[in-house]
């Protein structure tokens, strides 16, 4: 399973740093004046839950923090995050193979850590800073990951991939030094069924070196 | 530069390491409604009434369609004209569809599904193979008689082994679940998009049920997120559902079916069941085989008689057997319809026949090497179908490389030596290694069952620029077709592989080429493509040769650089956009053409000015094939794939629990187009094959009986016959934590009809993997197993059968005995 935690954990709430606080301050303040999404995008203001304006008892108006973007939203109160990236914003790259956190194709990062989009309320993951499959390209240029999964061909049909590829990253990102072993388990809850697991492990150990200069 | 045999890079591949390769969930288009299913509950019933007055209110439905509003007919064409799409009267499977629900959102679309209800009265329902057998209910029956099987078992002289095995329900489980779109078009006709297989399948599904010609159908596959057979002829209903519900509004609709849904109502591999008796003489040569072979077909015959057909021809594996007496039935019962599943009915009998050589080597004295590398065949032999093998059987080098590369003799003797060792540790080490061996051979293409869908059409196209288009009617499901026909086609025009587009498969670009199935791909489609560049070749021929192109490629670099002086976009910049999937490492390297490609384009430029035509269609018919059906003999398949596979695993006896360490896998493919691709069919296919050996298996309800008796049927959860593992979570597959050590080797003797020599390769790794895995937990252990997969609870239980059983045989030695298993 990737590393999965709850968006709501309270030592994550009571853990800001002096920086952090001021921003959430500033940005309250922001959305309380007006419901623009630029000045919001600057600060990086995270936004709690409980702070989420309800549009009706059905709805919620949300902030998603996406690749950079901040995009405001109304949106389904049972919407998960893998809904409204894919219907919503159109990031068509995340994939859904279950719908119950199980296979692993609709992997992407929050906070640093990879979870199943899938299986997390929109609502819930206002506050984090996400990180999807579109994003990893950086101005045309593939990141390291991308490009050792070209080169060891580490991919057949390619549906369970972006969530490979986000596992991977959450973890690599998070330490560079992983063993080949550690690798294997990072992606242990992403599923292929094509079976091409040796050589995705083969490019993320390409990869990690690359990935540690950076 | 020639592309063949080089490991180049999937074209496809960018798009999908980026996340914008489009698969039918990533499509939408403008209106699009969303469809549901009403689903029986029950295995088997009689529909009383189906009340739709409270769906219909609800907000946002546009069509609600049961089986009496199909305008045209109410059947999914195939080998048998059995299976409706929609049930009228009667149902006879859990998950049959009863009515269809279009509505403006996914969640309207399934309330109003549930809103929809149906009175069903209980019938009696056949949910075994054995019960379905006696009561004669038998969707086919093949026959293979050769030689006298009965002398050789009544003799004397020779060793007899007999056995019933038993396989399970194989799920396909590709992560992209099925799922299409259909899209009314202004002039009356519709077109498909989705995740499919087979696209001539399809459109004849939806020819069918919506009464439009087939010209009208058009069917276009999207990025499929796998297949393996689950893709082949399963599609057809998703496709015949939304477009019938995209008649009836007008509108595009979209159905992705959930994973529960997917793995409780579509096509499976079917479970098997094979009493196998064979006989050797005491020097080692295979004599005679007397099989029953039976398949549970389901509710409907889809495609089991051929699945069946592909079993019996394989029957006694890649060895010489004069002797061969089989039946092979496929059995109707109520239970999900099974289909196609890489292997294709192979891989249920060659458990058995592994299994068997395993046992006769044993009962001989022999190596279970030994004893096959004697019986196997060589060019001259005949197969069990008396099909003469004139050419390329590698199938003795594909033992020679896993020999060798496993270092087998030395590693035997050293497991030996390491079991002894931990027998003896203090306390004992409850960990035992063992070695196991599986071959197998495959028929490529569809064979002499396979009539008019053999052969394959290809249409080439070159621009003006000297890009290529390449159309064909076979399908890319991950397996790498694009890579390998872009590369046949790239080597058979003589151009830079940057230049060649294949096309996503449309069934309105070239004629029914038959489906992408049978590991025929890369020799139908391929042979397709030859034989248009081969006609394009010899018109460029006529006005390019004895041509100096010196001066026109002169002329078009300095134009060139020209343009790309007064800021115009740069030609190589114009030619991706054109060629927007294609990825090669050199067209990413430089921002300049080759000289081989500046070659290609004055060539393409001067047959332009010439007014040649640089189009063609290509058709491929495979050679002759040969069946007689009272004798089951004939020369079946044009040609036959090798495999040798070697695994060595470690069990624990104290757990039961089975560690797959390292796996030597041969195939003989004719010739590898492209060796990266290969491997990675091979390590998928072993991965597949430790699934199936070792993990995977539906586990039906059995007492439900309270619930089925109910007159809704929604009674209980768990009517008979429903599978109940329909999540990842309980039909487990292979994870990157139970994978081993793959050393996938590569044999080639060419198939002289097939593209630069090539034949199939996409389902030899999959089939002789379960039966070398059990044949290892064998020589580990020394427990029998009849039945696959070999969870931890079978071998665990296993084990405890064979203590108490040496115990009961010796009681002396019992203590010996236990300690050595």
């Amino acid at each position: 399973m990737p590393e999965e935690k709850s968006p709501q954990s309270t030592s994550e709430k009571f853990t800001l740093s002096r920086r952090e606080f001021v921003a959430t301050v500033g940005g309250a303040a922001a959305t309380s004046a007006v419901l623009s999404t630029v000045d919001l995008g600057v600060l990086e203001t995270p936004v709690f839950a409980a702070e989420t304006p309800p549009v009706d008892k059905f709805h919620s108006l949300i902030t998603l923090r996406v690749n950079g973007d901040t995009h405001r939203l109304v949106i389904d109160n049972r919407a998960t995050l893998a809904d409204v990236l894919r219907t919503e914003l159109g990031l068509t790259g995340t994939k859904i193979g279950c719908s119950r956190g199980e296979c692993g194709a609709c992997t992407v990062i929050m906070d640093g850590r990879a979870v199943y989009s899938c299986s997390i309320l929109a609502v819930d993951a206002q506050h984090g800073k996400i990180e999807t499959i579109e994003g990893m390209a950086v101005g045309g240029r593939l990141h390291p990951l991308q490009q050792a999964f070209l080169d060891h061909d580490a991919m057949q049909c390619g549906f369970c991939i972006p969530g490979q590829l986000m596992a991977l990253k959450a973890a690599l990102d998070r330490n560079p030094n992983l063993s080949r072993e550690e690798l294997r388990y990072a992606i242990s809850g992403n599923i292929c069924r094509c079976g091409c697991y040796a050589n995705i492990i083969d490019a993320a150990e390409q990869a990690r070196p690359v990935m540690k200069k950076v | 530069m020639r592309t063949v045999g080089e490991r180049i890079a999937r074209p496809d591949s960018l798009d999908k390491v980026q996340g914008t390769a489009q698969y039918v969930d990533d499509l939408s288009f403008g209106a699009m409604l969303h469809a549901a299913v009403v689903r029986s509950p029950l295995a088997h019933g009689r529909i009383k009434k189906i009340s739709t007055a409270a769906a219909r209110r609800i907000r946002g439905v546009h069509a609600i369609l049961t089986a009496q509003d199909i305008p045209g007919q109410n059947l999914i064409p195939m080998i048998q004209p059995d299976q409706p799409l929609l049930a009228a009267g009667e149902v006879r499977h859990i998950g049959e569809a009863v009515a269809l629900v279009a509505a403006e959102t996914k969640s309207a679309a399934e309330e109003a599904a549930r809103a929809i209800t149906v009175d069903y009265e209980a019938l009696p329902a056949i949910l075994t193979l054995e019960e379905g057998f006696a009561k004669r209910e038998i969707v086919q029956h093949w026959k293979l008689r050769r030689g006298r099987p009965c002398d050789i078992f009544s003799r004397h002289d020779v060793v007899v082994v007999e056995n019933t095995y038993q396989t399970p329900y194989q799920e396909h489980a590709y992560i992209e679940t099925n799922g299409m779109i259909a899209v009314p078009e202004t002039d009356g006709g519709i077109t498909v998009y989705g995740s499919l297989q087979c696209p001539f399948y399809v459109q004849k599904a939806v020819a069918s049920v919506t009464g439009m010609k087939m010209n009208h159908c058009r069917v276009i596959q999207t990025v499929t997120g796998g297949g393996f057979g689950g893709k082949e002829d399963a599609p057809g209903l998703p496709a015949a559902m939304v477009a019938l519900l995209a008649q009836a509004t007008g509108r595009p609709v979209k159905y992705i079916l959930s994973r529960e849904e997917d793995m409780q109502v579509m096509s499976k591999r079917h479970p098997g069941k094979i009493v196998y008796r064979s006989a050797a003489s005491h020097d080692g040569i295979l004599l005679a085989v007397d099989v029953d072979y039976f398949l549970d077909a389901g509710a409907y015959a889809t495609l089991s008689p051929v699945v069946l057909w592909r079993g019996i021809n394989h029957a006694a594996g890649p060895y010489r057997c004069e002797h061969v007496r089989v039946d092979a039935y496929a059995i109707r019962t109520h239970k999900v319809p099974c289909g196609a599943f890489r292997g294709f009915g192979e891989p249920q009998i060659v458990f058995a026949h592994e299994r068997q050589m395993d046992l006769l080597a044993e009962r001989i004295g022999l190596d279970a090497l030994q004893f096959r590398e004697k019986n196997a065949l060589e060019t001259g032999d005949h197969t069990v179908t008396e099909h003469e093998l004139k050419e390329s059987v590698g199938f003795k080098d594909t033992i020679i490389e896993v020999r060798r590369a496993s270092n087998y003799d030395r590693l035997k003797l050293e497991i030996e030596k390491s079991n002894g060792a931990r027998i003896s540790e203090n306390p004992p080490n409850p960990k035992r290694r063992g070695l196991g061996w599986g071959c197998c051979y495959y028929g490529v293409g569809l064979g002499a069952r396979g009539g008019y869908l053999n052969p394959a059409g290809a249409s080439v196209v070159i621009s003006s620029d000297g890009s290529v288009n390449v159309a064909v009617g076979t399908t890319e499901i991950g397996q790498g077709m694009i890579t390998v026909l872009s590369q046949i086609a790239a080597d058979a025009l003589g151009c830079p592989l940057e230049f060649i587009r294949i096309m996503p498969p449309d069934t309105s670009r070239v004629p029914d080429s038959g489906p992408t199935v049978a590991s025929r791909t890369t020799l139908m489609s391929g042979n397709a493509i030859a034989d248009a560049c081969r006609q394009i070749k010899s018109r460029m021929a006529a006005v390019c040769a004895d041509y100096d192109f010196s001066k026109i490629i002169a002329e078009m670099k300095s134009q060139a650089v020209a343009a790309s002086a007064r800021g115009e976009t740069h030609p190589k910049s114009d030619f991706h956009r054109i060629v927007t999937s294609s990825y090669t490492p050199s067209n990413r390297a430089s921002g300049h053409w080759s000289e081989e490609a500046w070659l290609w384009k004055a060539t393409i430029q001067r047959c332009v000015q010439n007014m040649v035509q640089l189009s063609a269609h290509g058709w491929a018919v495979p050679p002759q094939t040969t069946y007689d059906g009272e004798t089951g003999l004939g020369d079946v398949y044009v040609t036959y794939s090798y495999s040798t596979n070697l695994v060595e695993v470690e069990v624990d006896i104290e757990t039961g629990e089975t560690t797959v360490l390292k796996v030597w896998t041969a195939h003989d493919v004719g010739k590898a187009i492209n060796p990266q691709t290969g491997e990675g069919q091979i390590e998928g296919g072993v991965v597949q094959g430790i699934g199936y050996g070792l993990l995977e298996e539906h586990v039906l309800a059995t007492d439900g009986s309270k619930a089925a008796t109910r007159k809704t049927g929604k009674g209980g959860p768990f009517p008979p016959g429903r599978i109940l593992n329909d999540q990842f979570s309980t039909y487990i597959i292979p994870t990157p934590m139970d994978i081993p050590e793959i050393h996938s080797l590569i044999v080639e003797h060419a198939f002289p009809y097939g593209p630069f020599g090539a034949k199939g390769l996409g389902e030899t790794p999959i089939i002789a993997v379960a039966p070398a895995l059990v044949n290892a937990i064998a020589n580990a252990t020394g427990i029998q197993l009849r039945e696959i997969p070999a969870t931890p609870e079978r071998v665990w239980q296993a084990l405890k059968q064979e203590a108490s059983r040496r115990t009961q045989q010796s009681p002396r030695r019992s203590r010996k005995a236990a300690s050595a298993i």
